[in-house]
Order: structure tokens, then sequence, then C-alpha cells
């Protein structure tokens, strides 16, 4: 399977195609912030276009998707550290 | 890639055993996990500086976004000019390699260009008018931690795809080594969309 995903041709115009989606992604993230959609849509919208672009880069131009699974519990792991460590802080982003 | 072709030939176990072309990739893996909680603490702590501020100025009125929208298209770039220099490199077409490989170094030196005018037209002028400044406020300390920190990681990326390119021209690297440095190059990139949104956009 990861030597199918990686021949060239084919993963030339996938590389490319998914340029076009984080293009298209980021664009639409700037012409949201001008919108002036609530405070907490607008967040919650953002976070997800952000995390969105991120597990596309990892996925394909990191190769993640087509690598061993050693590799992605390696990447997944400060991604919920940084989880616990939000959830640890609790206490302090909302005193009592 | 042949020889990984012929090692995957076999029938594919669940959990393979790592190859040993994967070493390389599985340290550059590590460093950048330890790396990612490095930009982690310094997202939350920002983020958590931000909400317990009474007062925050508009990121969007303040750091002007275009031109940084303009910088993220610059990374995604050559992001995408990285993985074409490695597709070129797997199938040994060098002078192909070496274009996009130019071109990926390009993009990092203009992102960093574009940051250099950013950081001297905030000091100079934006931040003055506002009152802010680096160590006096949060708004610029943790903006300037925050984007300072990416951007000495930009040009460890130049430094390190220069060298990268430098190698595989005197034929001492090969493909395996372009792909340990592409996944670095496109941590960078990776990180950059995260503070877009969470310094820039939110």
């Amino acid at each position: 399977m990861p030597s199918v995903a990686h021949s060239a041709a084919h993963s030339t115009a996938q590389y490319i195609k998914i340029f076009y989606i984080l293009l298209a992604l980021t664009i639409l993230e700037v012409s949201i912030v001008y919108t002036g959609l609530p405070r907490m849509f607008l967040v919650g919208l953002l976070v997800i276009l952000a995390v969105w672009k991120a597990a596309l880069v990892a996925m394909h131009f990191m190769h993640l998707k087509f690598e061993k699974t050693l590799l992605s519990i390696v990447a997944i792991v400060p991604f919920v550290l940084c989880v616990f460590l939000i959830l640890m802080l609790l206490p302090d982003i909302f005193p009592r | 890639m042949s020889e990984a072709v012929a090692m995957h030939a076999g029938a594919e176990p669940a959990e393979a055993p790592l190859t040993p072309e994967s070493w390389g990739k599985l340290g550059m893996w590590l460093f950048l996990a330890g790396d990612a909680m490095s930009f982690g603490g310094l997202i939350v702590g920002y983020g958590i500086l931000r909400h317990a501020s009474k007062t925050w100025p508009v990121p969007s009125h303040t750091l002007g976004i275009n031109l940084t929208a303009v910088m993220t298209f610059l990374l995604i770039v050559s992001s995408v000019t990285m993985v074409l220099a490695l597709a070129a490199i797997q199938e040994d077409d060098k002078r192909r390699f070496k274009k996009f490989m130019g071109f990926t170094i390009l993009g990092g030196l203009t992102f960093l260009g574009c940051q250099a005018y950013e950081w001297t037209h905030l000091i100079g002028h934006v931040l003055p008018e506002h009152n802010l400044s680096f160590t006096k406020d949060l708004f610029a300390t943790t903006f300037f931690i925050l984007t300072g920190f990416h951007g000495m990681h930009v040009t460890g990326g130049v430094i390190y795809n220069s060298a990268v390119l430098a190698a595989v021209s005197r034929g001492r690297y090969q493909a395996k080594h372009v792909e340990i440095a592409g996944l670095y190059w496109h941590f960078v990139d990776l990180v950059w969309i995260l503070i877009f949104t969470f310094v820039y956009l939110l």
C-alpha cells in the first residue's frame, strides 16, 4: 500500500490538489474574520479550519496517512498532552 | 523506491518492525513531537494570558492580517515545492530536485523578509501608536515570543534545506535524507497555520 501511494505521477497530482484545498481554506479563514460573525461562532469555526489545515499538511505532505502507525502515535502525543495541559490549567482559567 | 517496494512485496504484517530507512524518520518525528510541545506550551500560555487579561487589542486591527495571509500562502507554497522536490529526487531527477528545492529555500527567505518588514513596521509605527511594546504588555510580548520562536525555526529550516541541497548536489544525500528534511519543513508550515489562526485571526 505505501509503495502505491508513493508512485510519483500519482502523488504529484495529489499534492497539487492538497495545495488548492489549503489555499481555499486560507482564503475562507481570512474572509470570515471580516464578516463580523458572533465571537463564539467565529472562534469555533477558525479553530476547526486551522486543525483541518494542519491535519492535511500532516497526513499528505508529511505522509502520515501512508506511514506505519507508530509515527502517527508519536505525532499525536504532543496534541494529547496539550489538551491535558489545558485541562490541568482549567481551575486557573476559570477560578472557582 | 525500488528497495522499499521489495521490502513491502511480502505479506504486510499488521505491525511491521521499522525498516532501516525509517529510523531517521522516527528520529525526526520524535524531535518534532518535543518541538510541538514547546510550541504547544507557548500557544496554551498565550491563550490563558489572553483569557485572563481585562483588555486585549483586536489582532486584526493592530497586526494587519493581509501581509500575514500572504506569508501563510508563501509557506504553503514552499511546502508544496518541498514535496515536489522530494518527488523529483525519488525519480532520480536531480535537475528538477534542485529547481524545486531552490524555490523552497527562496520561499523561506521571502517569508523571513516579510517577517522582518512586519516586525520593523510594528515596532516603529503601529505598536507605539497603541502604547504597546515588548516586555511592557502581554499582547506585544506574547506576539514577539511566539512569532520569533517560529521565525527562528524558519531560519533553521532555510539553513537545513540549503545544506541538504548542497549535499544532494555533491551526491552525498539521497531521497531519504530529503524526506526527513521535508518533515521538518512541513512541521514549520503546520505550526505557522496554527499561529496564524491563534495570534492573528482570533
